[in-house]
């Protein structure tokens, strides 16, 4: 599904991505462990395709298709979807307008009809549901006034609305208590575990990885993939730190 | 009819003008007159469309008796030189308030001045301007709040944004207060800016186009203006129009 070959990429000219190879199938998920500052964020925007991150070099392709050539927007029409690490705020942009019509500029470019008001109303309250987040809150401006948790969970429901091929989460379990941390990996699960789907996760703590199973663990640390395990390497990276398990 | 000769530059109020549009309406109408008796309301909504010519301008003088209510709802969206000019008069707790956008786009000029005077005490009075200025257009706001000596407990509030599009707009503001009471509240605030890159960016990652985005957050931008106007949805349209057509 994901194919990322040799990837360099710049921030305000500063070398971030140094040669990062890594490959992800459908139905696999995977999870990017690694030391702050180590370019994972940079990773999920270079693929998100935010403006200011630059690619020098190497290539990434998505179910086939040159990712890098395409606008943010194409890539999500493509089914690609970020989970922010900072979510942002929206004032005067309500939730339910955002994503009524994001959904349907994606469907629109791959030749679906829009979803009416009324359907996308119930499909928004049945992503909610499962979220356990109220819908007035998705009546609200986007992120405006929201936790952080809450926030997150909104990433979720605009995930489980969207409905993409590949989720790439940055840090979604961060800002969350046990019990978010729990009704956000069951969404996760039931959102994504699919066979056309696949996940990568990137995350600091074992915790999220307890709710969402990962296939292959990745450590990232200079801009590269420097070591790749299963799910016993982000327990042993919880034991004994970066440092060690990378030396 | 007034008999005063063109305004230069010089004058304040004319500062930012389109003077050889001005000159095509030289001498303008008298004002028009407006006066809200003791406890009434009144409501009007004035849109600048270009369709009334090239140039247009629109001079109103409003005076709120004891405890009258005016709302006064603004979209000036051009010809090639529109302004609209407010002068009101408020006596003992009256309340006015004045909710306009301002969109321009190729090489518009349009302005808004408004002059607010609390010649009694007890009034309120808000101004909510937005302003959405794209390409070479211009887009002004000069507004003056005058508290007369007396007129305590008054309550006045300015809040005044301008987005710019281009760095080739120009976005003119200034709020200006000249008070004679002591016991007043007079909140001004001002501010022009560029549309936030990350919130464009996290529109269009959940698959909107860059139009799009864009267009989203100036509706939001300048919907404010408008709340509360018997003609909301109206107004909202037309400016929805004029914005799409500015960044299309
Ligand atoms: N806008 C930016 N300008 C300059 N440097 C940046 C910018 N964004 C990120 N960086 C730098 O890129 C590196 C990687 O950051 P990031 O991808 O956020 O790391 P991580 O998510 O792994 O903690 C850091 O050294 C950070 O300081
Ligand atoms: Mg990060």
């Amino acid at each position: 599904m994901l194919t990322i070959n040799n990837l360099h990429a710049t921030v305000a000219d500063k070398p971030i991505l140094k040669g990062l190879d890594l490959t992800i199938n459908a139905g696999e998920i995977h999870a990017i462990m690694g030391p702050n500052g180590a370019g994972k964020s940079t990773l999920s925007y270079v693929l998100g395709g935010r403006p200011g991150y630059e690619v020098t070099d190497g290539s990434v392709a998505f179910n086939g298709e040159d990712l890098l050539e395409k606008e943010a927007f194409e890539r999500a029409a493509a089914g690609l979807f970020i989970g922010f690490q900072y979510p942002v705020e929206i004032p005067g942009v309500s939730n339910v307008q955002f994503l009524r019509e994001s959904l349907n500029a994606q469907r629109q470019s791959r030749g679906e009809d829009p979803l009416s008001g009324g359907d996308f109303l119930k499909l928004a309250r049945e992503k909610a549901g499962l979220l356990k987040m109220d819908m007035e809150m998705l009546k609200r401006p986007v992120n405006v006034g929201f936790s952080g948790g809450e926030k997150k969970r909104n990433e979720m429901v605009q995930m489980g609305i969207l409905d993409p091929k590949l989720a790439i989460l940055d840090e979604t379990d961060s800002g969350l208590d046990i019990d978010a941390l729990r009704i956000v990996g069951e969404g996760i699960n039931s959102i994504m575990r699919r066979p056309d789907k696949a996940v990568l996760l990137i995350t600091h703590y074992q915790r999220l990885l307890d709710y969402v199973q990962p296939d292959f663990v990745h450590v990232l640390a200079a801009g590269r993939i420097v070591k790749s395990g299963g799910p016993e390497l982000a327990r042993e990276l919880e034991e004994h730190g970066y440092a060690e398990v990378v030396a | 009819m007034n008999a005063l000769p063109l305004p230069t530059r010089k004058l304040e109020d004319w500062r930012y003008a389109d003077l050889d549009a001005l000159a095509s309406l030289w001498p303008l109408p008298a004002a028009e007159q407006i006066i809200v008796a003791a406890g009434d309301r009144f409501e009007r909504a004035i849109i600048l469309d270009g369709s009334i010519g090239e140039a247009a301008v629109q001079q109103i003088d409003l005076t709120l008796e004891a405890g009258a209510k005016a709302a006064i709802y603004a979209l000036n969206i051009g010809g090639q030189y529109g302004r609209i000019e407010l002068n009101v008069t408020m006596k003992k707790d009256a309340d006015f308030k004045l909710g306009c956008a301002q969109i321009g786009g190729g090489d518009q000029n349009i302005e808004l001045v408004t002059t607010v005077t609390h010649a009694e005490e007890g009034g309120t009075s808000s101004q909510t301007v937005r302003n959405v200025l794209g390409q070479k257009a211009t887009g002004t706001y000069l507004g003056k709040v005058a508290v007369a000596r007396g007129a305590q407990q008054t309550d006045s509030v300015q809040d005044v944004k301008a987005m710019l599009l281009d760095r080739t707009a120009t976005a003119n503001a200034k709020p200006e207060l000249e008070i004679y009471a002591d016991d007043v509240k007079c909140a001004h605030g001002c501010a022009i800016g560029e549309l936030d890159a990350m919130a464009l960016y996290y529109l269009q990652s959940r698959g909107l186009t860059p139009a799009d985005a864009k267009r989203l957050l100036l509706q939001a931008f300048v919907a404010g203006a408008f709340d509360g106007a018997v003609d909301e949805e109206h107004l909202q349209q037309l400016a929805l129009a004029k914005l799409s057509e500015l960044i299309a």
